[in-house]
């Protein structure tokens, strides 16, 4: 705290912030006082909804209003010039100072760059904006940033749009636009969320680089704890609105004081599968044998004589043994074919060639009707719960439907049936008329995995299932997923681009990338001496707490 | 790109053959022919005027050597207007119809989408709910109620623009241009207010504010284009209704145009007049929406690309 008393930049004090909605007012940011110093990285962490992005946005006027009111505070931003209160600045005054003394890196690159205008365009805005240079000189600069930022053939890529970048790469486009007017004050909020796990290293150390080059102030947004360990100096921890605890990161990470933090870094997956129940049999037949598995999508055309986009191999030649009573992880990127590899399998996409079988019996060759007897030996579950449930149907419905189908249940006696579902995953019985909307995260995966083993499945298919969900969740989520596979006795497929969580729930893991397998074995044989280059570079950038 | 027309161009023959095939026929099915008036035609004047005009040859005669005739672009002469051929007729007509359609595409186009821009910057307020709903009354007014009541007050009362004419006096193309806009008018604010609405919830829009742009920028820039998509692809159409509707327009305004002939030739059964027009106005429709495909691809650069990459 020390220094940032002498050298602050941004000073924030009693920020309160509450939004209009149809039931009243929703008090989102509860009296928040943060300071930050010139060159430091001060990370906001909290669970979504906690307010953390809210808080950043209103200091900028980036927050509509209404419905949303800042209810008091004031933000001392301190440059070498001047001094002035944010929140009491006017539109223009704000402007002035948006996007050149104070940028922002929005989480999606994808979706925050303008599909419309080309790369160098948007990169040259600000200058154009605020510094007064003409479009030459602020191409000039921009290509020198885009090559700093690690874009390679500046000169020809300033031209390109958005589309024609990956997701990292646009990442380094979007850092590049706020460093270009030279800010003091850099707001990331979640930067980093949307990437790939070996991107995500990169960008991080990019970042930390050109902070430190510049002597920025950054003020680092996040939900995952194990990446604002490794980039901030403080951390302020919010739950609903409030700042619960905030100090040294080292302090903050070792001798957590305040409850909340002490459950979120507990939360956090680190170490290996906490019980080690499965033992393999050695002449065990394995429930599910995957060989030579291969899944092309045909690109399909936009109309009768556009072009056809070439196909891509999503699956290539992969073959595995799933046995009875495992966690089988299947671990990588995104775009790496490890969904396509789990819906082949379950047959919700038809593989090209390769063969799938079941306890023996051949899947691939199966018409529609005759699959219908196994669809209830092996069931799906989704990453995005409120996706994949049906709006329209309560808890009662989606629970039952599959009871009722498979004709696992009659009609008289199908309330104690579904009742009795609830209770494996955890729901309270009062709940069964609502909807899906009226749920949390969390609850709505409770109830996608209940609809999962209504059925009473051998084999899981696990697409991501904890990915939408906050950590605390998440760490509640994996509880169940584990104690469900040690009482219905269920094999899992678990798919997962967060080698941690696979790691805590596996007991052997396959590594995809590019559609092929690189690598397979027990977890943490694997963990301890991975064989393979990728799976190397892949551990490798996992951030650790 | 290139590939992309040519191909437009060669899906278009079959579509026009059928329209071809279809109103030549139907036509033909409609009780009475041209020469059958009111007043009774003695039965050796019509031979002989069915014999001139080749109508006393079999039907499908007569539709191949339409199509021979068309293909060297002859529409054949007027059952209707002896002596004047369809070609003629066209070439009369048609500029007036273009111009006015021309005209009210652009008033359709600068007040429509300004209106729907405005609305959608404060959605839910004023601002937003008195264009939308001067664009319903747009909607809900038909032009033979708008024309005459824009005569009565901007012509006759307020005497600013002349009541009808079409070239005659200035400001005389003012009015009818007005009410033929006037559907179209409604429905492209209806359209660029979703469009803007929808882009402007979008997270590229905060990353633009976030650059301290001005709001004005922020809008023009960053936002129009996404936001005029759907009006871009309802121009093709619109087009098309603006030219084979201009026909209440035309009347009311005593505008010598194409749509007058339209309508007196399904009238008078002059078959010919009725082909040559309905083949003229499947052509534009086809074009214009080829046209309006064209600037949507032009200005949506994953589309861009998509083409260049497969056509050319």
């Amino acid at each position: 705290m020390s220094k940032a008393k002498e050298d602050s930049i941004l000073s924030v004090t009693d920020l309160s912030i509450c939004f209009k909605t149809r039931n009243g007012l929703t008090k989102a940011v509860k009296s928040v006082d943060f300071e930050i110093a010139r060159g430091e990285t001060l990370a906001i962490v909290g669970e979504s909804g906690s307010g953390k992005s809210v808080t950043c946005y209103s200091l900028l006027g980036l927050i509509p209003q209404p419905p949303g009111v800042i209810e008091s505070g004031t933000a001392q931003f301190t440059t070498e010039e001047d001094k002035r209160d944010l929140l009491s600045s006017d539109k223009a005054t704000l402007r002035s100072l948006l996007g050149d003394k104070i940028a922002v890196i929005f989480q999606d690159p994808m979706t925050c760059l303008n599909p419309y205008l080309t790369v160098g365009e948007q990169l040259i805005e600000p200058l154009c904006q605020h510094k007064n240079q003409s479009r030459s000189q602020a191409r000039e600069r921009a290509i020198e940033l885009l090559e700093e930022v690690g874009i390679k053939d500046a000169e020809t890529r300033f031209g390109s749009y958005p589309h024609e970048f990956s997701g990292g790469m646009r990442q380094r486009v979007m850092i590049a636009m706020a460093l270009i007017t030279e800010p003091e004050l850099l707001i990331a909020d979640e930067p980093t969320t949307a990437l790939d796990v070996t991107i995500q290293a990169q960008i991080l150390e990019l970042l930390d680089r050109l902070k430190k080059q510049r002597n920025i102030a950054l003020i680092f947004i996040s939900h995952d704890l194990s990446v604002v360990a490794s980039i901030a100096e403080r951390v302020a921890v919010m739950r609903a609105g409030e700042i619960v605890e905030s100090g040294d990161t080292q302090q903050i990470f070792q001798q957590p004081q305040h409850p909340y933090t002490q459950q979120l870094l507990a939360s956090v997956p680190s170490g290996p599968k906490p019980r080690q129940s499965f033992q393999p049999g050695p002449a065990d037949q394995p429930l599910l044998r995957v060989e030579h598995l291969k899944t092309v999508f045909q690109g399909s055309s936009a109309g009768l004589f556009a072009p056809r986009p070439p196909a891509t191999i999503a699956v290539d030649d992969v073959s595995f043994e799933l046995r009875h009573r495992e966690v089988l992880g299947l671990v990588g990127e995104s775009g790496s074919g490890k969904s396509t590899l789990g819906r082949s399998v379950i047959q919700l996409i038809k593989p090209t060639a390769g063969s799938v079988s079941l306890d023996g019996q051949e899947l691939t060759q199966l018409r529609p009707k005759q699959l219908k007897p196994l669809r209830q030996r092996m069931q799906m579950i989704f990453q995005d719960p409120y996706a994949s449930l049906n709006p329209r149907m309560t808890v009662f419905d989606t629970l039952a439907e599959p009871l009722l189908y498979h004709r696992i249940a009659k009609r008289k006696n199908i309330s104690a049936q579904v009742l009795a579902l609830m209770d494996d995953v955890g729901l309270a019985h009062a709940d069964i008329r609502k909807y899906p909307h009226e749920f949390s995260g969390g609850q709505r995966q409770r109830i996608a995995i209940g609809r999962a083993i209504a059925t009473k499945p051998e084999l899981i298919i696990a697409d991501e299932p904890v990915s939408a969900l906050d950590v605390t969740i998440q760490a509640q989520i994996l509880d169940l997923i584990l104690a469900l596979v040690e009482r219905h006795n269920l094999s899992m497929l678990f798919i997962s681009h967060d080698l941690s969580v696979v790691r805590s729930i596996a007991d052997r893991v396959l590594v995809m990338h590019h559609g092929k397998l690189v690598e397979s074995g027990a977890t943490e044989a694997l963990w301890a001496a991975p064989s393979a280059a990728y799976t190397r570079s892949l551990l490798a950038a996992v951030p650790h707490l | 790109m290139a590939r992309f027309i040519l191909m437009r161009l060669l899906q278009a023959i079959p579509v026009l053959l059928v329209v071809i095939t279809v109103t030549f026929f139907l036509v033909r099915l409609a009780p009475g022919g041209p020469f059958s008036a009111e007043k009774a035609v003695p039965a050796e004047v019509l031979k002989a005027l069915e014999a001139r005009y080749q109508l006393d040859q079999p039907v499908i005669y007569q539709y191949f050597s339409y199509l021979g005739d068309l293909a060297h672009g002859d529409f054949g002469p007027s059952f209707k207007y002896p002596g004047r051929s369809v070609n003629e007729m066209i070439a009369a007509g048609l500029p007036a119809t273009a111009e006015l359609g021309l005209y009210a595409m652009c008033f359709a186009l600068l007040i429509g989408a300004s209106a729907g821009i405005i609305a959608a910057l404060k959605p839910n307020s004023a601002q937003d709910y008195i264009p939308m709903s001067t664009a319903m009354l747009g909607i809900c007014l038909p032009s033979f109620l708008l024309g005459p009541l824009l005569m009565l007050v901007f012509g006759v009362w307020l005497e600013w623009v002349p009541v009808s004419g079409w070239g005659d006096i200035p400001g005389d193309k003012i009015l009818p241009a007005l009410t033929l806009a006037s559907g179209y008018t409604a429905y492209i604010a209806r359209l660029s207010r979703g469009g803007m609405l929808e882009v402007m919830s979008q997270d590229y829009i905060r990353t633009a504010r976030a650059k301290g742009l001005p709001e004005w920028k922020v809008v023009l820039k960053h936002g129009l284009r996404g936001g005029m998509i759907p009006v871009i692809a309802f121009i093709g159409p619109a087009f098309a209704g603006l030219l084979s509707g201009s026909f209440v327009v035309e009347t009311i305004f005593q505008i010598p145009g194409l749509g007058r002939f339209y309508v007196q030739a399904a009238f008078n059964r002059d078959y010919t007049m009725i082909m040559g027009t309905t083949v003229l106005f499947a052509t534009l429709i086809i074009l214009f929406n080829l046209l309006a495909d064209i600037v949507a691809v032009w200005l949506n650069p994953r589309l861009r690309d998509l083409y260049r990459s497969g056509g050319a």
